[in-house]
């Protein structure tokens, strides 16, 4: 026994410390991390000193500087006399607008064509199935262009209008509607939506409770609405009726180049933002489609049988059985394309609707300060990656299975 | 005790009755129509907003492409309204199809471009088609050698190596030959096995940098006179071959269990993943050049080739980790306990199933790929894309439908190849599937 342990200990002595796999995996680590910092370093200096060539200065003090060109859609306050960083801002509200809204509308047309394509009705089904195949097979940028360039181009010209219910009016300068009027008292009615979102919260948790205790069921849903059209409604006439609507003039008469809608009237959308909306809904919502089928074909047929046997209706299986069950597959591939189409959004930069990109491409371009510029882009674009895809696994974590 | 009449007796059949055939509305034409178009109310409806759809975009589509169409003509005027404008402009496409295949590639030169096309077309038969002979040695030359054989024909090789390239090779093979020969040393193990496979390596390289460098007696191209499809093709094709070997390497870095690599593969791939392709793009174009130490120029394709390679890793590692992950613990286990180290378990147990697992995901990223391509007319490269617009600009063929006939052609291009690739994917999922695990 003796001898065999001595053997043993000098067997391990006998391994090189180099031979160690911990010792090795550090050493390859450290290899790399010196590789890399060589790497940086280099590039570093190579900036430096490339940047002193071209006698470019570096740092954020350009921010501050007047950028003197116009931004053809603006969420907040933005004149040419405005600074490079309050231009950069209006291209992030820009990005996030148009992120937000698409998320939205290519979330509503998805679910519905993904809930066509499995229709039994055939010919649904297939339309939903050519639309799909059609879509996703279509680079993005070449279905901006043809909104763009193509579809938009053919409207009527800035002299011209079409017009739905004389309040919705499109032509070449974009499509013009009704902007609200904020007069004195408006507040009111804001408070009064506010109180009604808290009245239907309060209102959902007693639902649930009385169904829970009494198994007796609330018209939620109906009562919610009423709620939400009625206490504003009611707030607004006692207000004497604070809010109202400023219509688009379009003008007829006078000068011929005069003619046509009159600027700052009424609430604009710009055909920029309408082909890249378009686009981008039309794109994503393919996706998010084919999301949608996967989900619902992913709940077993079993469960909904089981539903119909206990005498629930179509409707019922669909909201208390199938969809919940389906949302779990659905969740994380849909974030994935809410990042996407966030992402996607960039591609404005090439029919310059004014996006975070286009707005710093043309900062970039007027100051050369590349570094900057581009680093913003990216810090950007991942902070806002970062908190869809934190909002959204905490949505996922929410609906999740809970395991036992 | 009841009484038993003989005449109730009910009547009983003796024999069968013959099969009747079923309603009517149940089979055939009109039980199908019945059952999926006509099922309800609100179905029927359903199916009469369908076919209205389904009419508008016929009849839009067959108007425009074919029924009003122009099929010939010299130049724009013949697609003017009064006469036309009301469908496609097809001599526009027609006078302009060699741009958009081949560029500006001058136009002498343009066997090259066509032969790197057949050969191509021919590899990827062999690599699809199922009962080819040696279809991984097909995967191989299409990922090794075909890249090296496009790169000579197109650009015309000839590549002149003076200066410090030469002599930092000359140092850099020292330095690796050197280390093959110490480190094995060091670690008390026979060193020639490793120089001798570190030699080959670096003779395959010298043998391809040796290539390029021949003058095979063809002229030189410039990349700035490449577009159209042809760069589409490569950008793709690079993005692919490049992305592929890296999505491994950093795939295995992110599950490796030694810290720090795993944190730079991490951060590496959420990079790239969060950001937009056009940033990367941009970043290429205006960041690069400054990155590079003085007098270095790269080329503009290469930038963008560049950008494009380093995004498609990232998405490639993601798709490798799926595989990785998707391999039950106990092919892991098992390699290592038959004592095999870990390229060996990578290398010959885990990555042959991962990759065989992750075809259709390789597939799908390489369309996604495909497409972003697109994007490269924005940095101001000519792919299919910026050739189409540069072409709608022209004053000769100015016309109402210039810009749609072009768009619509684009959109047939890039549909037929996305959704060939897209079956080929569905297919392969079908096939690889075993039904278990």
């Amino acid at each position: 026994m003796a001898v065999q342990d001595a053997g043993h200990i000098e067997d391990q002595a006998k391994v090189a410390f180099f031979n160690d796999p911990k010792v090795r995996s550090w050493i390859y680590q450290l290899l790399l991390v010196a590789f890399l910092s060589w790497l940086i370093w280099s590039i570093w200096s190579n900036i430096a000193a490339n940047l002193e060539a071209q006698s470019i200065a570096t740092g954020w003090g350009f921010l501050s500087t007047t950028a003197g060109f116009s931004i053809i859609q603006k969420l907040v306050f933005y004149s040419e006399s405005s600074s490079y960083g309050r231009a950069l801002w209006i291209g992030l509200l820009n990005t996030l607008l148009i992120a937000f809204l698409g998320v939205i509308f290519a979330t509503i047309l998805g679910f519905l064509i993904g809930i066509a394509r499995l229709s039994s009705n055939w010919i649904v089904s297939k339309i939903a199935t050519v639309y799909i195949e059609v879509i996703r097979n279509i680079p993005l940028l070449l279905q901006i262009f043809f909104w763009y360039f193509a579809a938009l181009r053919a409207l009527p010209g800035k002299r011209d209008k079409i017009s739905l219910f004389d309040t919705i009016h499109l032509n070449i300068t974009g499509l013009k509607m009704p902007s609200p009027v904020f007069g004195d008292g408006s507040w009111i009615v804001g408070i009064a939506f506010l109180l009604s979102l808290a009245a239907i919260f309060y209102l959902r948790n007693w639902a649930r409770k009385k169904q829970q205790e009494e198994g007796v069921q609330f018209p939620v849903f109906k009562a919610s609405l009423g709620i939400l059209i009625l206490v504003p409604l009611v707030a607004f006439f006692i207000a004497g009726m604070p809010i109202g609507l400023e219509h688009p003039q379009f003008v007829t008469t006078g000068a011929v180049l005069r003619r046509g809608f009159t600027l700052g009237v009424g609430m604009n959308l710009t055909p920029e933002f309408i082909a890249l909306f378009l686009a981008l809904v039309i794109y994503t919502a393919a996706f998010i489609a084919e999301i949608v089928r996967a989900g619902i074909m992913a709940v077993d047929k079993g469960q909904s049988e089981a539903a119909h046997a206990l005498g629930l209706s179509n409707g019922f299986t669909l909201r208390l059985v199938v969809v919940p069950q389906a949302m779990r597959v659905i969740i994380p591939p849909l974030i994935s394309q809410y990042l996407n189409l966030t992402k996607n959004s960039s591609l404005a930069v090439a029919i310059a609707y004014p996006d975070l990109v286009a707005v710093g491409g043309t900062v970039l371009n007027q100051t050369g300060q590349a570094i900057e510029i581009v680093t913003l882009w990216m810090v950007i674009y991942l902070a806002i990656s970062l908190v869809i895809s934190v909002i959204m696994n905490w949505y996922n974590q929410s609906i999740a299975l809970v395991g036992r | 005790m009841a009484t038993y009449d003989k005449n109730a007796v009910a009547f009983v059949r003796s024999e069968m009755v013959g099969e009747s055939a079923a309603p009517a509305g149940e089979v055939g034409v009109t039980g199908w129509v019945r059952k999926n178009l006509f099922s309800s109310i609100p179905n029927s409806i359903l199916t009469i907003f369908g076919i209205y759809i389904a009419y508008l975009g016929i009849s839009t589509i067959a108007n425009f492409a074919f029924i009003h169409a122009v099929w010939s003509g010299e130049s724009g005027a013949a697609c003017q309204p009064p006469d036309a404008g009301e469908g496609a402009c097809w001599p526009f496409i027609s006078a302009y199809f060699k741009q958009f295949v081949y560029g500006r590639f001058t136009i002498s030169e343009r066997w090259r471009v066509d032969l790197v096309y057949l050969v191509g077309a021919l590899g990827l038969i062999w690599l699809v088609y199922e009962r080819s002979p040696k279809r991984s040695l097909a995967a191989l030359l299409m990922l090794t050698a075909f890249p090296i054989f496009s790169l000579i024909l197109l650009t015309g090789g000839n590549f002149d190596y003076s200066g410090p390239f030469l002599l930092t090779c000359v140092i850099l093979t020292a330095v690796i030959l050197g280390a093959a020969f110490v480190i094995p040393t060091l670690t008390k193990s026979n060193p020639v096995p490793t120089v001798i496979a570190v030699a080959v390596i670096l003779l395959i390289i010298a043998f391809i940098l040796f290539l390029c460098s021949v003058d095979f007696g063809l002229i030189e191209v410039e990349t700035s006179l490449w577009g159209g499809l042809l760069m589409t093709l490569v950008i793709a094709v690079v993005g692919i071959v490049v992305s592929l070997p890296f999505g491994v390497v950093l795939a295995l870095g992110r599950q490796s269990n030694m810290p720090i690599i795993r944190i730079i593969c991490v951060v590496f791939i959420e990079f790239w993943r969060g950001v937009p392709l056009i940033t990367v793009l941009f970043m290429a174009s205006v960041m690069l050049p400054l990155f590079m130490p003085k007098g270095v120029q790269v080329d503009n394709l290469l930038r963008a080739m560049i950008g494009v390679a380093f995004f498609a890793s990232a998405y490639m590692a993601e798709v490798v980790r799926g595989g990785l992950q998707a391999l039950p613990k106990g092919q892991y286990e098992g390699a290592q306990a038959l004592g095999l180290n870990y390229w060996k378990m990578m290398g010959l147990i885990i990555l042959p199933q991962a990759l065989k697992l992750v075809i259709p995901a390789i597939v799908s990223t390489f369309i996604g790929l495909f497409k972003d391509t697109t994007l490269v007319s924005i940095v101001g490269l000519f792919d299919l894309l910026g050739m189409v617009q540069s072409a709608g600009s022209d004053p000769k063929w100015t016309s109402p439908v210039s810009s749609h006939t072009a768009y619509l052609f684009l959109a047939v291009v890039f549909w037929v190849f996305c959704f060939s690739m897209s079956r080929y994917s569905i297919y392969m999922e079908k096939k690889l599937d075993t039904g278990h695990g």
